[in-house]
């Protein structure tokens, strides 16, 4: 996958290539993109409703990556389909009932502990039961085929699956958002939080409906990017920064945000990961190298691959600090 | 005349499209007990937050002693000696009530960010502290958490926090809210105490408090001034009977 | 702080005798496994408190604490090679000091990005930092040694007054010697101006700024202040192992300290005392028992944010007002009876999460299971079947008794009213 940029500068041969990369790549990112809405939708909502940033959201999609590989290996990819992000959303539900609505009253700060417990938990159990290195769980057979050709390389089915099932969810959420009396209290209480309880709805009801539906959302995000991904313990750990970045970027409560920041994080992710360019060969190309060793070493010769990783804190940590309310966010964090 | 404290100048301060601040100007002289009253809603609350920092406003420019403060923080307009108390007690639950004084003396008595002497062993803060627990009547109360006071207790701790920095211009918004009659008779005298030889500004519901109190009166309604004078010339006036004071005479 | 633990005069004697407790325990248990636990748990405990100054003091909830910790701690490892390699005139013994001046100035360079905001704002931006810092940490690697860290000799250095650190018992006392200083400096700083608008802060950071204060300020001189503690803690952790890996300055490391200083209860100043000696001790002695036991510590974690927000030291002083009155022994029966209900729970619990901890890592053992005193067959469902029933059955007990704690907390609370808040 990885090519160096500077052969490419000189070589015209390979622009093939290049716009082969650049295809494959793009079509990668919009479905990880879509993927990341799926859990960044639910976890915005929450934010924006109630104040509480979920730390265990990510944890639950790792949650639910894991139940969908167990019950795929048992039932079948069908049922794990249904039956993970069901269990995610009736545990989100109880958690929300019996877990946030009792720490409610002693804070945001209070909250957050309490997500990071859970967190931290599911981290634990998860490793505990299915171990400290991944599974394997794989694409279901019945969608394990290529699907067309892009340019020279066949591209598969099941992500053409994942893409559209997270459109298919994209749409239904708008759907129940603008046409459901819920919808309509939830619209309420992210523009007005704090004045919806004085309509007299049952608030505490939709709260726990929206941490369920969330929660279920993360674990069908689960179910279904495992197989691509790949399903280990350190999934929710990579995804979680990653999650508060779309979030933060797309601003409080922001539907349309969050689907906005999410494809731009899920570009960015993948290309970043595919250009292997380092300090140094900017430098070689401008035309001169320079000699030094220790840390200015080490960060010279450092390619974007590598600091892939790093982006999504470097874009959340700007983010919080140059404009907390992201891009179409109306409060701060 | 000697010398305004306080200068208001075409102040204004809109949220979105809505008004609530529409051209505030006002001067309040030295050592005066001056009331600003006014309908629900008239915008009495935005307009000390306006002055003391909270909100920067629109326009127009707000002056403290000739110095211009528009836009300044909080904690900058604290210190050039412009002091607030809240309408909803706005207080530090977790710390005693003499902690409450003590924090709102520290920085006046020019301790600030000190993190090299013990708080208890400032002899002129502790002075001052055992001063204003004197003046606000909770002596006896002064290791209770300020989160478990009761209600009139809590308003006068936050009068306390407002005075204790010694302030020269204090801004009171509603001390009495909410209090019963005994309660607010005992709140006047209190505040009447404490801000002798004190520029006061007050936000005040009961016309009874204002009249008591305060040497001239502002009326605000609806985001303008509509007439400053003392109690009798407010109580002659026509303007502020017809949008005003009718309602009130017709409450009692 | 708010504590309302003694009179100061019984608290000084109380602080005095961990004092002296903590020089003679190396007298009292000789064992060099124990002095290296010790160690490790006075290092722990400057660690957590320096992490209260920051959530109980200050009110800030960071999720980054061991960035400080762990930069301070390689720098350490740094500056003991350069004074085995007589490039440094200091001795070893001053490092810590010099380890906390760098996590003093990482805390000013990170506070200043994350002291603007507080509450889930400032969580969140000590998280990227933090994650920032574990990433960058594996990318420099001539600094940070890459996986493997990088490691030194604490007697490389010339010999001080004798002292040449050779032993772990002059680690010991070294340890003891900063900790105490540390601990009497954190405790000082609370009674400071600048400690106390801190708490002000923490309370009502918007009335903060209407008697003066600018409440970012007092934020980043805590946070700073916080940082240089957690940078002593580290340089002694550098001195004490030898070595620094990237896993020090991990969102891990930094989890850990939370969970321990909130256990402990961040609201009194000896909660994270209580905290780190009792987190430690679960781990050393756990960790060998059962490799669920990070599992046992969230469960542990979250149970304390749900009942018991205040930590252990909030339960010790909430005990104290009815000790004072002499009716602490009305509450043991009902005590004893939930108790004993909750034990029944808790064995159940843990019978589960042990049983299938063992089928599913453990399964090339065979089906049995040693669990307490019994071997358990997990390959026969009769074993599950008892362990759910035994789970059930000590919820609904704990269920039933656990009102009559409460009404014996009521009956004491209407006896001394106000007293016993």
């Amino acid at each position: 996958m990885a090519t160096s940029v500077a052969p490419l500068l000189c070589c015209y041969a390979w622009t093939k290539t290049l716009l082969e990369q650049l295809a494959i790549s793009t079509l990668n990112g919009v479905i990880y993109g879509m993927l990341l809405f799926m859990l960044a939708s639910g976890l915005t909502l929450i934010f924006g409703m109630m104040g509480v940033l979920n730390l265990a959201h990510a944890a639950m999609y790792m949650l639910g990556a894991y139940l969908g590989y167990q019950i795929s290996k048992t039932l079948g990819f069908l049922p794990a389909l249904i039956l993970a992000p069901l269990a995610l959303g009736i545990g989100g539900a109880l958690l929300e009932r019996y877990g946030l609505r009792r720490v409610h009253q002693h804070g945001h700060v209070s909250e957050l502990l309490f997500t990071f417990g859970i967190a931290f938990m599911i981290q634990e159990a998860v490793q505990m039961i299915w171990g400290r290195i991944g599974v394997p769980y794989r694409i279901p057979s019945a969608l394990d085929f290529p699907l067309f050709r892009l340019f020279s390389t066949p591209y598969p089915a099941y992500r053409i699956f994942v893409l559209l099932l997270a459109i298919a969810i994209f749409f239904g959420l708008f759907a129940a958002l603008s046409r459901t009396r819920i919808g309509l209290i939830i619209r309420a209480a992210l523009t007005h939080p704090g004045m919806v309880s004085m309509l007299g709805h049952d608030v505490p009801r939709v709260f726990m409906l929206v941490f369920g539906a969330g929660a279920g959302l993360a674990g069908l995000a689960g179910v279904i990017g495992g197989p691509i991904f790949v399903t280990s313990p350190s999934m929710a750990g990579a995804l979680g920064a990653i999650l508060f970045t779309v979030v933060v970027i797309g601003g409080l409560g922001s539907l349309p945000g969050a689907l906005l920041a999410s494809l731009l994080v899920g570009l960015v992710q993948t290309f970043a990961v595919v250009i292997d360019v380092s300090l140094d060969d900017v430098f070689k190309i401008a035309g001169f190298t320079a000699a030094s060793t220790g840390v200015f070493s080490d960060i010279r010769h450092t390619t974007v691959a590598q600091i892939a990783p790093i982006l999504p804190y470097l874009m959340l940590l700007v983010m919080l600090v140059v404009r907390p309310r992201g891009l179409f966010g109306s409060r701060d964090v | 005349m000697t010398q305004p404290a306080l200068v208001l100048a075409d102040l204004r301060k809109d949220f979105g499209k809505a008004s609530i601040i529409r051209g505030v100007s006002l001067s309040v002289t030295a050592g005066e007990r001056h009331a600003i009253i006014g309908p629900n809603g008239a915008g009495k609350s935005t307009l000390f937050h306006l002055i003391s920092g909270r909100f920067p406003p629109s326009g127009g420019t707000v002056s403290l002693h000739g110095r211009d403060i528009t836009r300044r923080s909080p904690f900058a307009i604290n210190r050039q000696g412009l002091a607030r108390s809240f309408q909803v007690s706005n207080l530090f639950p977790r710390l005693s009530v003499a902690e409450n004084i003590r924090c709102a003396v520290l920085w006046s008595s020019g301790h600030r960010y000190c993190f090299w002497r013990w708080a208890d062993n400032l002899a002129d803060v502790s002075a001052r502290v055992e001063d204003v627990l004197a003046q606000i009547g909770l002596k006896q109360r002064r290791d209770v958490l300020a989160g478990v006071l009761t209600y009139a207790e809590q308003r006068a701790l936050e009068i306390g926090i407002a005075i204790a920095g010694g302030a020269d211009v204090v801004l009171l918004d509603e001390p009495t809210a909410g209090m019963s009659r005994s309660e607010t008779s005992r709140a006047i005298e209190l505040i009447r105490e404490v801000t002798v030889g004190k520029t006061l500004v007050m936000v005040e519901h009961d016309m009874s408090v204002v009249f008591d109190l305060a040497d001239r009166i502002s009326v605000l309604v609806y985001g303008e001034i509509i007439a400053t004078g003392t109690a009798a010339e407010i109580k002659a006036s026509k303007a502020v009977q017809e949008a005003y004071l009718g309602t009130v005479e017709t409450d009692d | 702080m708010t504590s309302t633990f003694t009179s100061r005069h019984t608290g000084r004697i109380v602080w005095a005798a961990a004092i002296v407790l903590a020089l003679l325990l190396p007298e009292l248990v000789a064992s060099k496994t124990a002095l290296t636990k010790m160690c490790l748990i006075g290092i722990t405990i400057v660690f957590a408190l320096s992490y209260n100054v920051l959530l109980g003091q200050t009110g800030l909830l960071s999720f980054g604490h061991a960035v400080y910790f762990g930069l301070s701690g390689f720098t350490a490892i740094h500056l003991i090679n350069l004074i085995g390699q007589h490039q440094l005139p200091i001795p070893v013994l001053l490092v810590p000091l010099f380890a906390g001046i760098t996590g003093a100035f990482f805390g000013l360079l990170f506070g200043v990005l994350s002291t603007r905001r507080h509450g889930t704002a400032f969580a969140m931006i000590s998280l990227a930092i933090a994650e920032l810092v574990a990433a960058s940490s594996l990318i420099l690697e001539s600094f940070f040694g890459g996986e493997s860290g990088i490691t030194t000799d604490r007697s490389n250095g010339p010999a001080f007054f004798g002292i040449d650190l050779a032993s772990q018992l002059q680690v010991y006392y070294l340890i003891v010697g900063w900790g105490v200083l540390s601990a009497i400096a954190m405790y000082a700083y609370t009674r400071t101006p600048l400690g106390r608008m801190a708490a002000a802060v923490r309370d009502n950071p918007e009335r903060a700024e209407f008697i003066g204060y600018s409440s970012r300020m007092v934020r980043l001189l805590s946070f700073i202040i916080s940082a240089f503690f957690a940078g002593i803690a580290g340089g002694l952790a550098a001195i004490n192992y030898e070595i620094m890996t990237a896993t020090n300055l991990s969102t891990a490391a930094s989890g850990s300290v939370l969970i321990m200083v909130y256990i402990g209860g961040a609201g009194f100043f000896y909660g994270p005392i209580i905290g780190a000696i009792l987190i430690s001790l679960i781990q050393l002695s756990l960790s060998d028992i059962t490799p669920a036991w990070l599992l046992y510590l969230g469960l542990l974690f979250v149970v304390t944010v749900l009942f018991a927000p205040a930590g252990i030291a909030g339960l010790v002083e909430r005990h104290i007002p009815p000790l004072r009155a002499g009716m602490l022994h009305r509450l043991i029966p009902p005590y004893l009876l939930s108790g004993g209900a909750g034990l029944v729970f808790a064995a159940g619990v843990i019978a589960l999460l042990e049983m299938n901890y063992h089928i599913t890592l453990n399964a090339h053992e065979g089906p049995l299971l040693g669990l307490f005193w019994m071997k358990v067959d997990t390959g026969q469902p009769m074993a599950w079947v008892a362990a759910i029933i035994v789970t059930l059955v000590g919820f609904y007990l704990f269920r039933r008794t656990w009102p009559i704690v409460a009404n014996a907390w009521n009956d004491l609370d209407s006896r001394q009213p106000g007293d016993l808040r």
